[in-house]
């Protein structure tokens, strides 16, 4: 069964060219627009990973990992967080609320593939 | 497909900024709310990260000085001011330009641009202490892909102990482990003494540490970045132990009992006597209590690990391979095969008498058994890349035969296969890159005239997939045409008339035999001999084929091959007294049928198996085995031919490691089987050939009705 990839963006083209990508390779892929989306979608629902961004309407990212790590149902799942360069205390962030790793934006295709392989195996 | 997100970021970006717009000039009448500015930050935030990911890195790098700025100002460092938001409005329209129309600005909107960001760059770091001073270049400092390098060998030590709490930053310690085994050789000792009693266990914790001993050609900066997102969550050391230069190995002398007996002080049989009665080191020290029994395996499974790295090393320089002929291997084969199947009788004898001498004894040869039959294999398997590279001339040759310009590429030549798999491969990878060049490439006036590059391009790759290899062949062509061939499948008395058959059904097609949709007939292909063939070789390795195709893009055939021919998976089924196999490849689950359920569609072999309707075939039938089926029967799912059939049997028994034997000439015309395996007890089961088993019952039916 091919596996299944939240991608959390409020940028419809950054979530198009994740989901894209990520369907590409084989994965199956739920999108939400924001933080609130996301958890909205989500509800018990079993994802094996959720690549989240930072920066969102409503929920941010920050928000988003601390709910899911605070979720019985989601508290082990892999967290990848999109970041840029000049955000490195808002990935320290991230990294003390739970995600398990990080892609710094901007990214190529094949660093986003190299980087859910090595998350979900 | 980058030119697609481009697209999507355009609109994305030209929304963006009529939004921007709007809350700037609400900002401008109430500069302080803070949902205006976090409006305005996340817009300008959103233009400049995805401008870099689609290739607009002017507009990422105009953007992020004024994103700074709205940053402190959502900070409270900064307050906005009439000029600061007229002066956003005109970067507004400057960044709808760029976005619009990349590369076509007049040198005056350059200048206008320069002050801009000027002004912005000077406000952001004015008092600027906290402001990154640099845009953003392109790059990834999450893990990185390290080439191979063509070093030398190194055997490193790593000790990875994880944090208690490693499980709840999502990360799973196995799957570290596995990608370092996947950087080379390695022996992986686990360290479970802090394991406390279940009492005091906590189930969300991680009490277990290893020990890694790994030989690769990466450096130490790979083996780091295994852990680089999980370097908060756990303690890492790596020590290189065995540095792969000479000489080292040859630096220990002789022990102290060669000696003397070389000098003739004493024999060997006095040395065995004495050695024999002293203890290990290793059990003293446990004995002593300094160290516990693990730790002294972990660092045994170190010594063992370098020292077969260097014996190896040693033996690479003398030889680095060695031809044995094929029949050898075969004769191996053959006979690992026999083992197989004497120890799952082992294993039969041994449940049965329930005796506990004999099943220690059982397991370990089973365990013995898979390895061997492991290696065995793997001594067949041969790279796929020296048949990619036959295809070249192919291609090349036909190519210029029909005036076109074709490039081949393959990937994934160092892929490793049976030895058979890959003769019987040839042909069928024959015909379908003849198909793509004849068929799929348009000629490059027709290329140019639909935008494409002149040259054609035919992808040829290989990988693995589990038990399985992935052979793709794909074409950047015409795509096939549905239509075509729903036509010609009409014409063929393959698909009803108004049938409403989609894609997936009617690109399989093409496989039938005799069918071509070819204008007209070529020397390469357009006989509608070909694709069948193609088919038939593909079965024939227990294989199948999936073809995706969109018009105007290109065409990908995915062949997919089992590792190997000699031993399969299988499920074994029974059927009264008698037992079957079922090549567990095409198996997807096992549901039950009772009797009620069966009689439910009033005669017709149909049943519904999680909403969906699906045909059944009773094997009891089939092969006509006596006797009455009991109540509850079984249905084993099986996807053949792109479709889902269930297959009825009495009872289903388990996976079943299966040698398989060939039935003999006397039995070549036994359709429906493709061979036979001997199992535990002595009996054989015959292994159901399940594309020809539904094919053949497909075809009756047809013909009944």
């Amino acid at each position: 069964m091919s596996k299944l990839i939240m991608t959390v963006d409020d940028s419809a083209s950054v979530r198009q060219m994740v989901g894209f990508t990520l369907r590409e390779a084989g994965y199956e892929v739920v999108e939400a627009a924001d933080g609130r989306d996301a958890l909205a979608k989500l509800g018990a629902r079993a994802v094996q990973m959720v690549i989240t961004d930072l920066n969102m309407p409503n929920l941010d990212g920050i928000g988003v990992i601390k709910a899911l790590r605070d979720d019985p149902s989601h508290r082990f799942v892999p967290i990848i967080m999109l970041t840029t360069e000049s955000q490195a205390e808002k990935k320290q962030e991230g990294k003390a609320a739970g995600a398990t790793g990080w892609i710094v934006k901007p990214f190529k295709p094949e660093q986003l593939l190299a980087v859910v392989r090595k998350v979900l195996g | 497909m980058m030119d697609k997100h481009r697209e999507a970021f355009r609109e994305e970006a030209l929304e963006l900024l009529t939004e921007l717009e709007a809350a700037l000039l609400d900002l401008e009448k109430t500069p302080d709310d803070s949902d205006l500015v976090g409006r305005v930050f996340r817009a300008m935030h959103t233009i400049k990260g995805s401008g870099a990911m689609f290739g607009f890195e002017d507009v990422a790098s105009f953007t992020h000085d004024i994103e700074t700025v709205y940053d402190r100002v959502r900070n409270g460092e900064l307050a906005v001011d009439g000029n600061v938001i007229s002066l956003t409005l005109s970067a507004c329209d400057r960044i709808r330009r760029m976005v619009a129309a990349p590369g076509e600005s007049s040198p005056e909107e350059e200048a206008a641009a320069e002050g801009i960001r000027a002004f912005f760059k000077g406000l952001s770091a004015a008092t600027g202490d906290r402001g990154p001073a640099a845009a953003p270049s392109p790059c990834v400092d999450g893990p990185t892909v390290q080439p191979g390098q063509d070093g030398e060998e190194i055997t490193y030590r790593i000790r990875f102990r994880p944090a208690r709490n490693i499980f709840a930053s999502g990360t799973n310690p196995v799957l570290l482990l596995k990608e370092l085994a996947g950087l080379g050789r390695c022996a992986i000792t686990a360290h479970t003494g802090d394991i406390p009693s279940l009492a005091e266990i906590d189930p969300e914790g991680c009490y277990t540490s290893w020990d890694v001993i790994l030989t690769t050609r990466q450096d130490m900066n790979a083996i780091r970045d295994v852990f680089i997102f999980a370097e908060d969550y756990c303690e890492v050391t790596v020590a290189v132990i065995d540095g792969g230069g000479g000489g080292d190995a040859d630096t220990d002398y002789k022990k102290i009992g060669e000696i003397l007996v070389d000098r003739g002080d004493i024999n060997a049989a006095d040395v065995a006597g004495i050695l024999s009665s002293q203890k290990r080191i290793g059990e003293m020290l446990v004995d002593s209590g300094v160290v516990t029994q693990e730790t002294v395996q972990s660092a045994l499974a170190e010594q063992q690990h370098v020292r077969e790295v260097r014996k190896e090393r040693k033996s690479a320089e003398a030889m680095t391979s060695l031809r044995v002929p094929a029949e050898k291997l075969d004769t191996l084969v053959n006979l690992v095969g026999e083992l197989v199947t004497v120890q799952s009788r082992l294993n039969q004898v041994a449940s049965t008498l329930n005796a506990p001498e004999l099943i220690p004894v059982a397991e370990e040869v089973e365990r013995l058994t898979d390895e061997l039959r492991e290696n065995a294999m793997n001594i067949r398997m041969l790279p796929i890349g020296t048949t990619f590279s036959k295809f070249n001339r192919l291609v090349r040759d036909l190519s210029s035969e029909l005036r076109k310009e074709i490039m081949l590429v393959t990937a994934g030549g160092e892929t490793e296969l049976d030895k058979t798999v890959i003769e019987r491969l040839n042909d069928p990878l024959i015909h379908i890159i003849r198909n793509s060049i004849d068929h799929g490439i348009e000629e490059p006036a027709v290329r140019e005239a639909a935008g494409k590059p002149r040259q054609g391009t035919i992808r040829l790759s290989a990988e693995h997939a589990g038990a399985n290899v992935l052979i793709k062949v794909s074409d950047d062509g015409a795509g096939l045409n549905a239509e075509a061939i729903r036509a010609k499948a009409v014409e063929k008395g393959l698909l009803v008339p108004d049938a409403s058959a989609g894609e997936k059904e009617l690109f399989p097609l093409i496989f039938a035999p005799g069918f071509s949709t070819a204008g007209k007939i070529t020397s390469v292909s357009g006989r509608g001999v070909g694709l069948d063939v193609v088919r038939k070789g593909i079965d024939a390795l227990r294989g199948s084929i999936d073809v995706e195709s969109r018009s105007g893009e290109g065409t990908t055939m995915t062949l997919k091959l089992p590792l190997t021919l000699a031993i399969i998976d299988g499920l074994l089924v029974a059927v009264g007294e008698d037992r079957f196999v079922l090549p567990l490849h095409c198996i997807e689950e096992c549901v039950e049928m009772t009797r009620e359920k069966a009689a439910e569609p009033r005669g017709r072999r149909i049943t519904r198996v999680r909403g969906d309707i699906v045909p059944y075939i009773r094997l009891r039938e089939c092969f006509g085995s006596p006797g009455e089926p009991p109540a509850r029967e079984q249905i084993i799912m099986t996807s053949a031919e792109g479709c889902r059939v269930g297959i009825v049997v009495d009872e289903v028994i388990g996976e079943h490691q299966t040698v398989i034997k060939s039935l003999g000439r006397f039995y070549r015309d036994a359709k429906d089987v493709s061979g036979a395996t001997i199992l535990g007890d002595g009996t054989v089961a015959l292994i159901v050939d399940v594309p020809q088993l539904v094919q053949g019952t497909e075809a009756a039916e047809r013909a009944f009705s």
